[in-house]
Order: structure tokens, then sequence, then C-alpha cells
């Protein structure tokens, strides 16, 4: 991974003030803000899939909406490919946005119901003028097949498919502009295990066959770990791990990946446990705790875990963990 | 399963159990003829995709299923059959003998009312302590879920608890009555990994500490691998596979439990295609005829199309050699050839 990276977050910091109410005013209270986003540092490399992973308030869905512009950072730069994407404005920004593109999590939302699929895909290739308008109707039906939907979808409406289908119908979408870069956020959460597993079968054959880069946004560890080369943990707004996915998963360097691993319910009944992984409530992301995030769970939490934020910093080979505890998971 | 009813208090045997809702379009049947037992004590994982109708199999067995919903068959109850309770009678079994724990942590709650208001409530209707003796009860109750200072939680609201801590206080709820039975329909869903994961555990350490049996509904197959002793999958209405669970995942009997078992990402199959089933489960007004299953399914034959599998008993197969595993059944022609094929995934032909 010697290459430059095709997008790097550098210490991206994303707030999202609340409103003072009246009764903030009268006490004198300072405003508020939800931390999103905590100083993120993360490359991408052209080719892989990067998996994120993190319980509910971690910042994963803001981190990937920072990463297709869709909100700016308060603080730090995203680039890709070296360029700061905040300045980018004019053809900069439409180049940029073809070659960045995002799936969302909501397979019914997503969608606008009263346009056909060939209405949503045409939409696409026009805007970005990626084909002579007398090559759309062939591209068209390229992309179904792609996504592996009947050729008699491209006239129906969203209405007409499941949830499954609309997901490739949202796949389909952000491949017809042909993006170096596709970010999905928790794609397949919405779905019944049996349909997931044909949609990740998909995302696994067309990642490999065009040769995308995937940010995989996913709350479940196991699809996390069956798709992505690589692995990012986050919490409460930092990322606590991130390494290959074979190295993180089989030796977690940070004892919130550990907990986050205990936790995950394995499909194998003979490794049941009677001790809950982790203790205590997940913090709001309001009230950040001071230092560590995770110090107020962590079982080896110490003085320093609670003044001092740890940096992110190497572990092994190829990882980089968030934890004063260097010696965390390190083989024996 | 269509063996004799157990008859012990604490044990329930469902027998032919069908609902059905009527609907503009014609009756919509969303429960089958499901045939249930559990022994006393005993956590049974009913685990299946949206629409299999796992949810309404819960419900209907406290006839939870408000009209135009109708239930038939029997709930036999310790030997006596809750379809068949007057109402009063039924008011007594629940919530005291059998209660019930739903997905919502958010909505399931009164906001305007404490904590300790809904639990107070629930121990008055359930058991004859005095005001005093409700309010230590209450603080038991909340200790009892693993709520920290439970005296002063008590006078807390609804929105000043997190989501695992309003399973918590719900699942305090349904234990005031000092059930023999919970009811629990996904629990979890809604929560946080970790959280998930506590709420698991404090669901095994009260069936250990109570000796109450649990029936737990879940989609997620490794909360059943985790937390139960024996799993039902439920595919379009209908019971297609049970046994004991570490046998049922060894060695999967039914094509869709085969199926549902593969398309799980599990360690060391990583970046390989996963087992999936094609296509989607059918709605409710089109079920197809036979198997249910035989329009995804690739062992299907001509037999499958034509006439529905009963749920029967199958060897217990390789994976108990010199162990016993009873209770195992399917409903499937071809579950020999199911358990023959493995859950791994063929790996595809290099191009």
């Amino acid at each position: 991974m010697s290459a430059a990276p095709l997008l790097s977050l550098e210490d991206v910091v994303v707030r999202f003030p609340l409103r003072r109410t009246v009764m903030d005013r009268l006490a004198r209270r300072p405003a508020r803000a939800v931390h999103a986003l905590n100083g993120v540092r993360l490359d991408l490399h052209r080719g892989e899939t990067l998996g994120l992973v993190g319980e509910s308030g971690c910042g994963k869905s803001t981190l990937a909406r920072a990463v297709v512009r869709l909100l700016d950072p308060d603080d730090g730069r995203v680039r890709f490919e070296g360029q700061d994407i905040a300045g980018l404005v004019g053809a900069a920004r439409r180049g940029f946005n073809k070659r960045v593109q995002m799936v969302f999590q909501d397979p019914y939302g997503s969608l606008n119901p009263r346009m056909t699929v060939r209405q949503v895909l045409h939409e696409a290739l026009s805007v970005h003028r990626m084909r002579p308008r007398a090559a759309i109707p062939g591209r068209i039906a390229e992309l179904l097949d792609l996504v592996r939907l009947p050729p008699d979808s491209a006239d129906r409406l969203p209405h007409q498919f499941s949830g499954g289908q609309r997901q490739r119908i949202g796949i389909a979408r952000a491949l017809a502009v042909e993006p170096d870069l596709l970010v999905a956020d928790e794609l397949v959460s919405a779905l019944d295990v049996s349909v997931q597993a044909q949609v990740v079968n998909l995302l696994l054959d067309l990642q490999g066959r065009l040769g995308l880069t995937v940010l995989f946004v996913a709350h479940d560890l196991r699809l996390v770990r069956h798709i992505s080369h690589r692995v990012a943990v986050m919490y409460l707004g930092s990322v606590m791990e991130v390494g290959d996915t074979e190295a993180l998963f089989s030796a977690p360097r940070h004892p919130y990946t550990r907990a986050l691993l205990d936790a995950a319910p394995d499909l194998d009944p003979a490794r049941r446990t009677a001790v809950a992984a982790a203790r205590g409530e997940l913090p709001s992301p309001l009230a950040v705790p001071s230092g560590c995030p995770f110090h107020t769970r962590c079982p080896h939490a110490f003085d320093r875990c609670r003044t001092e934020r740890p940096v992110l910093a190497p572990r092994g080979p190829a990882g980089r963990a968030a934890c004063h505890l260097e010696g965390f998971g390190a083989p024996a | 399963m269509t063996g004799v009813a157990d008859t012990r208090p604490g044990a329930l045997a469902v027998r032919g159990l069908r609902t059905v809702f009527a609907s503009p379009a014609g009756p919509l049947t969303a429960v089958d003829g499901v045939d249930l037992d559990l022994a006393p004590g005993e956590i049974l994982g009913l685990v299946g995709e949206s629409g299999s109708g796992k949810s309404v199999t819960l419900r209907s067995l406290l006839r939870l299923v408000r009209p135009p919903g109708r239930i038939a068959g029997e709930v036999l109850w310790g030997g006596r059959d809750l379809l068949g309770l007057r109402p009063g009678e039924l008011r007594r079994v629940r919530g005291r003998e059998i209660a019930t724990v739903f997905q919502e942590p958010m909505t399931a709650l009164n906001p305007v009312l404490t904590v300790g208001r809904q639990i107070d409530e629930s121990l008055r209707a359930h058991t004859g302590l005095d005001a005093r003796g409700r309010r230590a009860r209450g603080v038991d109750l909340l200790d009892l879920v693993g709520i920290p200072a439970p005296a002063t939680r008590l006078a807390d609201y609804p929105h000043q608890f997190s989501g695992g801590m309003r399973q918590r206080a719900m699942i305090a709820i349904a234990l005031a009555g000092e059930p023999r039975l919970l009811l629990a329909d996904e629990p979890t869903t809604a929560l946080d990994v970790t959280i998930q994961d506590q709420i698991l555990k404090l669901i095994l350490a009260l069936r250990a500490r109570l000796g109450m049996g649990v029936i737990l509904v879940t989609h997620d197959l490794g909360v059943v691998a985790q937390s139960c002793d024996r799993v039902a999958v439920m595919y379009a209405g209908r019971i297609v596979e049970t046994g004991p669970v570490a046998a049922l995942f060894a060695e999967p009997r039914h094509a869709y439990t085969r199926g549902l078992i593969g398309s799980v990402p599990r360690a060391g199959g990583e970046r390989r295609p996963l087992l999936s089933i094609d296509g989607t489960p059918p709605g409710l007004g089109a079920r197809p005829a036979g198997c249910a299953f035989h329009p995804r399914c690739g062992f299907a034959t001509d037999a499958c199309r034509r006439e529905a599998p009963p749920l029967a008993a199958v060897a217990p197969g390789r994976e108990a050699a010199g162990r016993e595993a009873p209770g195992r059944e399917a409903a499937c022609w071809h579950h020999a050839a199911v358990a023959a094929a493995g859950i791994e995934a063929p790996v595809p032909e290099p191009a």
C-alpha cells in the first residue's frame, strides 16, 4: 500500500450544533453540539473494500456523507487524489460527483416512486453525459444485466420491486456514471438475511470485475468481515482501530474491537459465553467522555485513559489502534 | 412433534395453530398449522424472515391477535387449552403465568408515566402485595434486570432511559407476575450489538435463576445460536425444521434452513460468495402450492411442487454420532440430500 491513497480523511471534525432552548439561555448554559466526527484520519486505497463498522452514534454514516461531500467538515480535510474536495467548484465538482457515488440504506426512501427504472438510469447517464443519446438504451440494458435484474425491469416503478431488487437499482444508478469509489451506507441492513446474501455476492462480484474502491459502512461485523480487505472500527466519532481484516478479527489490538467481536452473536452454538462482552451503556454523542471515549466501559482503563486521548498509532505490520495499552492483544 | 402433549405445569404444546386474517382479497393465512412443544424452563428460538409468521404465532399463543384475525387450533399450557379459556380466565394467565416482551423499547412504555408506576401497575395486577411491598419488589425487579441505583431510577420517565435500559425495564415489568414462560418478540433487534449481548445474557441468567421457559422470536441466527436450547425455523407460515440448536446448525435438514445458515457470513470464508437463496419470501396472498419454498429451492422436484411435505422426524444425523439428538424434524422431501450437501457454498469454477 505504498501508492498514494485514492481518498484520505485528514483530522476530519464534524459537529452538529443543537439549537439553544429558552431554558438553556436562562440557565446560561453554553451552546451544545453533537460531536459526530472528532478528528478522523483514514486512507482509502485504490481497488480495496474498506469496511467501516461501529454502533449507533459512532459517526460512520456522517463519515460516509463527508466522503461524498453531502456535508463539509467543520475542520480538517477530505482529499480525493490529493485534492481537497471542499475547494472543488464547477466542472471539477461535477467530475468529483461522477467519480464518487453513494448507495443509500433505505430501499424504500431512496428511489423516486414516480420514476421508472429507465428514467432513473437515464437521468444519471444524461446528467453526466456518459453516452451519446442513441447509446443510452443499450447502456441501460447493460446496467440491468450487471446488477442481475431482468431486462423487462426498465419500465417498472420502484413499488413493483422487492427491497433487494431496489438496492440493485440503487447500485445500477450509482454504477451508471462509472465511479471509482462506491460508498455503501448500510446497503443490506434493511433486507432479509437470504436477500442480504444475494446483494453481498453481487457487490463482491462487481468490486472484483470493475476494480471499484468501496467504502462499506455497516453495523454488522460478520458482513464487514466477509466483504472488506481492511476494516476501521469507530466509536463515538473516533477511529479506534484500523487494519487488515484478517489481522483485526483474529487479534484485535483495541479493547473496544475485542468487546465488539465478543458481543456479536456467533453462529457456532459451542462458542457460548455467560458473561456480557461489554459493560455499561453507550454514552451519548452529546457528551463524549474525556480522554479515550471508551474508558467508561473499558475493563483495562487506567488514569491516563480518563484524561489523555490516545492517538491512532501503528500496531503490528499493517494496523493502527488508538489505545494507551500498546501491548493489548499483541502476540505473546 | 405430533406426539403426546406435555401436560406438566410450565410446559407448552401447540397443535395445529392457524391464524387467518380476513381481507378484501380473501383470507390471508399468516400461521398455517403450527405444532410446537416447549418443556418447562426451555428456551426455544422461533426464527424466520419477515412475513414468515413467527410474530403472529407468538401473539396467537395468548390470543393477542385482533379481528379480523382468527385463531384456530390448540395451545395447551400445562394441559389447559388457552384458546378455549373464557376472557377472565385468560386474563389470569396473561402476565401472571405467561408474560411478553415486544420489540420496540421506544414505544412499548408509556412516556407520561414513571418506570416505577408502570412496574407498580403490573405488580398490582399480578400480586397481592400492598403499596410498600410493591415498591420494594419494584426495586428488586430493576435490580434483577441489572439497572444500577434501582431505587432512584423508579422515579425516572422512559425518556430518561437508554434503549437498552428500556428493554431491561420491559423485562422487569414482564417478570412482575413471576411468569413461568416469557414470550419475547425480537427483544434485541433495535439494540446495538454490545447492548444486545447484555440483554441476551440477562435472559439466560434469568432463566437459570427463575426456571422460566422462553420463546424467543428472532430473525438473527446468531442470536439463536447464542441463547436457545432448541430452534424452530418458520417459512411462509409453517415450521419447516426443528431440533436442538447444535445439531440443527451443524447439519440442517431443510433446504431453507441450509440457505439461511449459508447466507450468514462465517469466519474463514472471507470474500467468497455466500450460499444465498434466490428470489424473495412469498407474500401472504401468494403462497406457492406444494412446499412453499420450492420456487427458491435448488433441490426441488415435481413432488415438491405437488405436495407439501409434513414435518416429520429425521435421523439424528452424522453430527450426533454417539450423542443423543432427539427431536429433529424437517418438512422436506429431500432432507437426506440437503444434509449430504452441507452448508458450504460451492466454490465457483475458475472462468
